[in-house]
């Protein structure tokens, strides 16, 4: 599935990201990735989703390998990992429904079947009755609907959200951690990084990976007491 | 199919970008179109000059007509002639009198014609040149009743230095105007492109193949450089009605060279394009 090992990712002027950080992540996982800011939860990700390469160690995605994946490759990497993030990014301008059209659209689904698509996957996240809204018309909870949609759109066996709640009340965010548990509920994994421990504890059968400046301090199932993070205990 | 209905939509959706990026093709390939129209123009005038480069071989008055004879068809044979006319004493005489009526009584007054008898050399286009004149004179001498082969080699040479100054120039400013409109091209689409960033990173987000990004912003290249060819050519064609209407009497490029410039600035875009996205994808 996700594997790093000995992953670390140094910037020219930043200096260390991450240092020689393993985990694991297996199919249909539910994991959160907590940690401050700059703690280094989105080069996590990124890295992930190969939109980075590590400067040491190895980021193993569903067979692909950060040492060996070629650039012409990469998309086979991002059809197999959904993304979605803090603020949507959604084409303005469009309809909710042509939002995850063109995903499929682009991706090469047949120009037949990527309006029912589109339609089922909206349905999925309980949004079927917005396709035709445009972007500017949904609340931030639905916009964050349609960028699940979306992410969804290549049957991915992974989902990443990057604070995905982060700009969302907390109704909406109610609504999107549920939609991430029916999401995994089918099968799929889904890895949300987010800084708001007070939802993590909220989902305690969730496995949890704390990182703190750029070190991996706490992974849940390797944890000898189950509340032995050094935050989650202190908070 | 949908790369071509992605560029037909960036058309629509952001008409005015895309109209300044084919005005401003348009603009840069108009220098360049003016300079096709001068260059070709200053050629045919070379050529009308060239026209006139031909070896006249000066026979001596007591060559017999069969000698005479023998020499035109040995000049004719050359593969650089086109045809070789004799001028009796009596046409050069007849000639001088209408080309030169200032010496009209000299000629009529004179009892012995003075002017020799010669042959006139043509040469084929593309054998203007000194060395082909030099070569037929050299051969033209030869002959014991041949007076002199003359072939005006001071402003022979002379034309031929102007004209390889004017080649190397036209070639040089040519390649400078081509950059120069490559480079605007370049930037118009650039700010296309960064028109667009947010469709781009979606579609890298979502997995779509860089040749399936890129083919859309070819096919607007393309586009943007074919309306831009047409508005560099309508404003050429005004500039050249202008100057014949105007000014002095100039010539049209020929057909081949408008279909040469038109497909020229759709594959200018097209290739532009593909260069400013290729950088682009790499950037991000």
């Amino acid at each position: 599935m996700i594997k790093l090992t000995n992953v670390s990712k140094e910037y020219p002027k930043r200096g260390f990201a991450l240092r020689d950080v393993s985990f694991h992540l297996q199919k249909g996982e539910f994991a959160f990735l907590t940690g401050h800011s700059g703690s280094g939860k989105s080069t996590t990700m990124r890295l992930i989703h190969m939109a980075d390469r590590p400067t040491a160690g190895e980021v193993r995605v569903s067979g692909y390998s950060s040492e060996r994946v070629t650039e012409r490759d990469l998309w086979k990497v991002r059809r197999r990992v959904g993304f979605v993030f803090q603020d949507f990014r959604l084409l303005p301008g469009r309809t909710a429904q042509e939002n995850v059209a063109f995903a499929l659209e682009v991706t090469g689904t047949p120009t037949r079947a990527v309006q029912a698509k589109a339609q089922r996957l909206l349905s999925q996240v309980g949004l079927s009755t917005k396709a035709g809204a445009f972007v500017n018309e949904l609340s931030g909870g639905e916009q964050q609907r349609v960028a699940i949609a979306r992410a969804l759109a290549n049957d991915p066996f992974v989902l990443l959200a990057d604070e995905p709640t982060g700009n969302l009340d907390e109704r909406a965010t109610r609504g999107i951690m549920e939609l991430f548990w029916d999401i995994q509920a089918k099968g799929m994994a889904v890895l949300m990084a987010t800084h708001d421990l007070e939802l993590v504890r909220r989902f305690p059968s969730a496995r949890v990976f704390e990182l703190d400046q750029g070190q991996l301090v706490y992974d849940s199932t390797q944890a000898v007491e189950p509340d032995a993070s050094p935050t989650l205990r202190a908070d | 199919m949908y790369a071509m209905r992605e560029a037909v939509a960036a058309f629509k959706r952001a008409p005015v970008l895309t109209g300044l990026s084919s005005a401003m093709v348009g603009l840069a390939l108009f220098v360049v179109g003016l300079f096709g129209l001068a260059t070709y123009n200053l050629q045919l005038a070379l050529s009308a000059i060239e026209e006139r480069v031909e070896v006249v071989v000066y026979l001596r008055d007591d060559a017999r007509q069969s000698e005479i004879d023998l020499l035109l068809t040995e000049l004719a044979d050359f593969e650089e002639v086109r045809q070789v006319r004799y001028v009796s004493k009596r046409d050069a005489l007849e000639r001088a009198r209408v080309e030169l009526p200032e010496f009209g009584e000299l000629f009529m007054d004179s009892e012995v014609n003075p002017l020799p008898q010669s042959l006139e050399v043509e040469l084929r286009q593309g054998f203007r040149n000194p060395e082909v004149v030099e070569k037929l004179s050299f051969a033209a001498e030869g002959y014991p009743f041949v007076e002199d082969a003359q072939y005006g080699e001071e402003w022979v040479d002379r034309l031929f230095a102007l004209r390889r100054i004017g080649a190397a120039s036209a070639g040089v400013l040519g390649v400078a105007f081509a950059l120069v409109a490559a480079l605007i091209i370049g930037t118009a689409l650039r700010i296309a492109i960064f028109a667009r960033r947010d469709e781009i990173y979606i579609m890298r987000l979502v997995g779509a193949k860089n040749g399936f990004i890129r083919r859309p912003f070819l096919l607007e290249g393309a586009m943007a450089g074919l309306a831009g060819a047409l508005l560099a050519w309508s404003l050429t064609y005004g500039t050249y009605r202008g100057v014949y209407a105007y000014l002095f009497e100039i010539a049209w490029v020929p057909g081949t060279w408008v279909v040469l410039g038109l497909v020229a600035g759709t594959a200018f875009g097209a290739v532009a394009s593909a260069l400013a996205i290729r950088r682009h994808l790499r950037e991000i």
